[in-house]
């Protein structure tokens, strides 16, 4: 600054900084107008979405009045003689999540070596397997539930087989992105000493993406334990068959209790997966 | 250079020979009890959940037969005609997934939004108090662990029918699930500059927009956007129970046999799904990006 005087150093000038720094002290009118745009945009979105959904403050308003009533209506939680029933319910769904992620993960696994880039450079196999996940996973478990049913007739069983295909698909790619992302020394120590493509695949990556899959399967167990929860609405097994009809036929403290029943369950694996995970991935000597 | 390899003396040779053995032998051992655990904790499960392999080895063929019908009659000679017959819905169906898109977007943002608000109080190192922290979070762990199913089945009898109650099913989960996962973001921040706020005398809320949010928004972002991708999906079904989207149409085509309806309605599903799968993924990974470059 030529014209500061000696005198007042210490003292910030803000006037003359803002003088030397413009672009520290404004923000520019092209990142202004992008971000009003932007939130311009959500926002008008979520209007026309309120109006075409039909939202509607009175329906609102009466809706939180029954809500409340219900929420009294729900204590306390009491299981009212069917406490056997629940539990069977509830080992069922444990069963279905259980037996799911299980063979999902094991169907997943050699699919996953083929989607891999540094397993099959071959890029048409491994988009066309890559394609075929995506397409498993983005239907959702309860329409593969509606579609197991057709074949193996209500019950768990249907219930099971529609988790297994909905996470093969999301599985396979997590699979196939943990092999891709493998540190490649370990595979080019055994290219090295001799060894073929298979030895490559058996001591180099598998050693090393095992413990990183498991943790996966782990975490999918919990997440299946929740959808779980919910096959049974389309008549799939599990605790969401009477979760359903005791919802329709407003039993509201049997209803909490289920809930209350799922809550500490989900909790109680998470505890026990979350500790389990942290053996797999620590544990593991590297 | 010449450097000879001299071999171990015998008895060194042993013991390591042998301690090798031992440590293989313990990993085996280990591998086999966990397989075995695997198997019998399969078995248990098999059993509660009524497996019945050999109805699947005699059915397997209905679901090739099923998949087999639901597949249109399609032919190259009337590959126009053929192709308006299996999709006569058109107009009402793509009119329904549109709205099954508003209702996942409505949900993700309205969620979103919660999540943002109660994010900074679940965070360990923002929350002003402790036990404020603690009822947060388990006030968002009942929100994620109660499945959106289950929210829309009440508020379908409290609110009526209709795809507003689709919304504030998706959006209570996805409050529950983002907050999470937002409160972890605001916990692995740097805090020196919220730091350097308050000892300049900033508000919390100065500090957490001139401090936190710079540091937070695009990870913010990324997981809303994650969050619509699963949303979508979540919408799709919510019509199972009456609240709004496709799902419904779906449900009636399925129970009712209308087979190429299946087929069209699922194709269109998965169609939009794994668009907007790609779609968002580009975008994250252009947040990514934007966060890596600071």
């Amino acid at each position: 600054m030529s014209d500061a005087s000696p005198a007042r150093a210490p003292a910030p000038d803000l006037a003359a900084l803002k003088a030397r720094y413009p672009q520290a002290f404004r923000v520019s009118w092209a990142s202004r107008l992008t971000l009003v745009g932007v939130l311009a945009a959500l926002l008008g979105l979520a209007a026309f979405a309120m109006v075409r959904l039909d939202f509607s403050a009175a329906r609102i308003l009466s809706g939180l009045g029954r809500l409340g009533e219900f929420a009294v209506l729900m204590l306390p939680p009491s299981a009212e003689g069917h406490l056997a029933d629940f539990l069977r319910a509830l080992a069922e769904t444990l069963g279905i999540a259980f037996l799911g992620t299980l063979t999902a993960a094991l169907f997943a696994l050699p699919v996953a070596f083929l989607a891999a880039r540094n397993v099959v450079p071959n890029p048409f196999v491994h988009f066309t397997v890559r394609r075929g996940l995506d397409v498993m996973r983005s239907v959702d478990v309860l329409i593969w539930a509606l579609i197991w049913i057709n074949v193996v007739g209500l019950g768990p069983f249907a219930g099971a087989l529609a988790i297994a295909c909905a996470d093969f698909g999301a599985l396979g790619k997590l699979f196939s992105e943990a092999v891709e992302t493998a540190d490649r020394k370990a595979s080019e120590g055994v290219t090295a000493s001799g060894g073929g493509a298979l030895h490559r695949i058996r001591f180099g990556l598998v050693p090393a993406v095992l413990p990183v899959l498991g943790s996966q399967m782990l975490y999918f167990f919990e997440s299946n334990t929740r959808s779980a929860t919910i096959i049974g609405i389309v008549g799939a097994g599990g605790i969401g068959q009477y979760l359903t009809e005791l919802i329709r036929v407003l039993e509201l403290k049997q209803v909490a209790f289920l809930v209350l029943m799922i809550l500490v369950t989900v909790a109680l694996i998470d505890a026990v997966s979350g500790r389990l995970r942290r053996a797999l991935i620590g544990g593991e000597p590297r | 250079m010449d450097t000879r390899i001299v071999p171990l003396a015998s008895e060194r040779g042993a013991a390591l020979e042998s301690a090798y053995s031992r440590a293989v032998a313990a990993t085996r051992r280990r591998t086999i009890l966990t397989l075995a655990a695997v198997a019998v904790l399969a078995v248990a499960a098999g059993f509660a959940a009524e497996v019945r392999p050999l109805v699947l080895v005699e059915n397997i063929g209905n679901f090739t037969a099923y998949l087999g019908r639901i597949l249109p009659h399609l032919t190259l000679a009337n590959l126009r005609g053929d192709f308006a017959e299996w999709y006569w819905g058109l107009p009402k169906w793509a009119a329904l997934l549109g709205e099954t898109l508003l209702m996942a977007y409505l949900g993700t943002l309205l969620g979103g939004l919660a999540a943002f608000l109660l994010c900074f109080g679940a965070a360990a190192n923002l929350a002003r108090t402790r036990i404020g922290c603690f009822l947060t979070r388990r006030a968002l762990e009942f929100f994620r662990t109660v499945p959106e199913v289950v929210f829309a089945l009440i508020f379908v009898i409290a609110f009526g029918l209709g795809p507003m109650v689709g919304v504030m099913a998706l959006a209570i989960h996805t409050a529950g699930a983002l907050g999470k996962l937002f409160s972890e973001v605001v916990e692995n921040i740097d805090m020196k500059p919220v730091e350097g706020l308050i000892a300049s005398g900033a508000t919390r809320v100065e500090a957490i927009r001139f401090a936190v949010l710079p540091q937070v928004l695009s990870n913010f972002a990324s997981y809303g956007l994650l969050r619509f991708e699963i949303n979508v999906r979540g919408a799709g079904v919510m019509g199972f129970v009456g609240a709004g989207g496709i799902g419904q149409e779906l449900l009636v085509a399925i129970r009712n046999f209308y087979y190429t309806d299946v087929s069209a309605i699922l194709l269109m599903i998965v169609a939009t799904v794994v668009l907007i799968d790609l779609a968002t993924e580009r975008l994250r990974h252009h947040l990514i990006g934007l966060e890596q470059a600071r």
